[in-house]
């Protein structure tokens, strides 16, 4: 065993292996790219609005409180979904006023609860913002997560 | 201490402690929003808080890994450093770099995605604070021995540069943008810096085991190799439900179940090379944080990485305080307390001192460990129960979180027994040192290799 593992045997494997695995993921991300591009999100409708809902998102920081898709702070309720709970599937311009009365109404201010900044975005930027969440809410996810709850 | 380049080395473990005192610190705050979600909401929300107490971390790790390099890499290739002024410059501009970033964050200027909250300018910055670390560690190894532990330790470094380009890369697809942001933070956390780990680790342990290097270096290599196999595939862990294909479901629940095995090997490698030896090195303290570190990775990093990774367990618990829980053991156990381990290891050559405080850094050993161990316990139950809650039972998001609020004040309690073990290890490290080293023997405790 000493003698046939040698380092140079160890080294060999580790940086051939190490290749190997790399070039395997480049090339499967490189296929979900193409499949993330053209499958499961909604290629035709990620407008302008919706690139700029992202820039507020990220501008805001928003991903500090809430998680989107399952990845942020662990502190606010999950957004990938929320436009589905907001009844925007069903009521587009209802979902879009009640997002803007939200955003308003922030901070609420109640003794022990929970505490949203008022941002104060502009009126463009919370439709923009709506367009965003309601692009991300039709993108493939494999049917995560499990309960309109989040 | 047997080079006078490696003093460097102090500037970068004291700037490194001192934002790590600002982490923990904010860290609190953070804690105690949870419990009081009042507290300065208006004056500095939480989601400033929260970045500030995520950069922190990134950043001191960082600064604490380019310190050890600078220690270890003089005594690896046996040669001066090629440019100690260059690293000394380097550090100066990364903390004002850290710096102003911070109360950039304080008057609401950030941009990008999660832990990638730095304006443009300051990323430029960092990329070229890189650079200059990159061109003073390679020019040292490549005038000097190339040992496996230098070779590991560039591969890691380099590793950690190129994968932070991807950084600059936000296209506004969200799941393109999701899927290329774990280019950075997962192949960062479970990929090169566990190379960086490994190597400091095995430099530990040549130094105060005194095992062969020719054993140590097989150990090494066997320890990466499996870190890269399991950890890079491992990704697909992240790509279940972020809008890439299915068969990411399997790929990710595979490999990233085998990513327990390279910190499993780790603590054998540790102990074994320890109870190898029979060697008993002065600095007990180093020795405790280094087997720690292995014990705590396995269990952050591996364990508590393996209860929610297979694809059908993480549909149910993705995103929820189970994995606030697995995130803090796994930050702790493996990269914070291999910092530790170098710090507590160097300090005392550093400063030319026998090794001193051990029994009180040896106490903040146990109240850091203890009170991270607590906090991912009431966490994980935290997640368990919200999981149950939210995710089976559908129930509104804040109405779970008021159910679990009794474990936020526990977590609250643990956070205050890590503060104080901070305080602990960093008058332990910084504090006044009684026993000067005799002149007569400078480089003692060094094995002779």
């Amino acid at each position: 065993m000493t003698e046939r593992f040698t380092k140079a045997a160890a080294r060999n494997i580790f940086y051939g292996g190490s290749l190997f695995f790399f070039a395997a993921f480049v090339g499967l991300t490189g296929l979900s790219h193409s499949y993330i591009v053209n499958t499961s999100t909604d290629k035709a409708g990620l407008t302008d609005a919706v690139a700029r809902g992202k820039h507020v998102w990220e501008k805001n920081a928003c991903i500090n409180c809430h998680t989107l898709l399952g990845e942020g702070a662990y502190f606010a309720p999950e957004l990938g979904n929320v436009w589905l709970r907001y009844g925007g599937d069903k009521d587009h311009d209802g979902a879009v006023a009640a997002l803007k009365a939200w955003m308003a109404a922030q901070p609420s201010g109640i003794e022990g609860r929970r505490q949203m900044p008022q941002f104060n975005l502009t009126e463009k930027e919370v439709e923009d913002l709506a367009a965003f969440l309601e692009w991300t809410s039709r993108i493939n996810t494999q049917s995560w997560p499990p309960k309109l709850s989040g | 201490m047997k080079y006078e380049s490696q003093k460097v080395a102090l500037w970068y473990f004291a700037a490194a402690m001192a934002l790590f005192g600002v982490q923990i610190l904010v860290g609190l705050l953070a804690g105690a929003v949870y419990v009081l979600p009042n507290l300065l909401s208006e004056l500095l929300p939480f989601n400033i808080v929260r970045m500030i107490h995520t950069n922190a971390l990134i950043v001191w790790l960082l600064i604490g890994f380019f310190g050890a390099a600078y220690y270890l890499i003089p005594e690896e290739a046996e040669t001066e450093l090629h440019s100690p002024k260059l690293a000394l410059v380097q550090l100066g501009l990364f903390v004002f770099g850290a710096l102003a970033a911070v109360v950039g964050y304080l008057f609401r200027i950030h941009e990008g995605r999660e832990f990638l909250e730095q304006p443009t300018w300051i990323k430029a910055a960092i990329v070229v604070v890189a650079l200059m670390f990159l061109y003073n560690v390679t020019m040292t190894v490549l005038k000097g021995r190339r040992t496996v532990i230098t070779n590991i330790l560039l591969v890691g470094m380099w590793g950690i540069a190129v994968f932070f380009l991807f950084s600059f890369y936000n296209p506004s697809n969200l799941s393109l943008d999701k899927m290329y942001w774990w280019y950075i933070v997962h192949l960062w956390v479970e990929g090169v810096w566990e190379l960086v780990l490994a190597s400091i680790l095995a430099f530990l342990m040549i130094k105060m085991t005194g095992v062969d290097r020719e054993i140590v270096e097989k150990w090494l290599y066997a320890i990466v190799g499996l870190a890269l196999f399991s950890g890079i595939l491992g990704t697909g862990h992240h790509y279940y439900w972020i809008g890439t294909p299915g068969y990411w479901q399997w790929i990710g629940s595979i490999f990233s179940a085998l990513e327990v095995a390279p910190f499993f090997t780790m603590v054998v490698f540790a102990f074994m090379m320890v109870w190898k030896s029979g060697r008993r090195h002065p600095n007990k303290a180093a020795m405790l944080w280094s087997l720690g570190c292995s014990v705590f990775a396995f269990f952050g990093a591996g364990v508590w990485g393996f209860l929610h990774t297979l694809a059908p367990i993480n549909y149910y618990t993705h995103g929820t305080q189970v994995t606030a829980a697995h995130g803090h053991l796994a930050f702790f156990g493996a990269y914070a307390m291999i910092n530790f381990a170098i710090i507590t290891y160097a300090m005392p050559y550093l400063r030319g001192h026998r090794p001193y405080n051990q029994v009180l850094n040896m106490w903040s050993f146990w109240l850091m460990c203890g009170g991270m161990a607590f906090m991912t316990f009431v966490l994980t139950v935290a997640g368990v129960v919200q999981t149950h809650l939210q995710r089976v039972l559908g129930m509104d998001y804040m109405e779970v979180q008021s159910q679990i609020a009794l474990f936020y004040w526990m977590r609250l309690g643990a956070g205050a027994i890590v503060a104080l073990g901070t305080v602990l290890f960093l008058y332990s490290i910084f504090g006044p040192a009684r026993e000067e080293r005799p002149a007569s023997i400078p480089a003692d405790y060094q094995p002779a290799e």
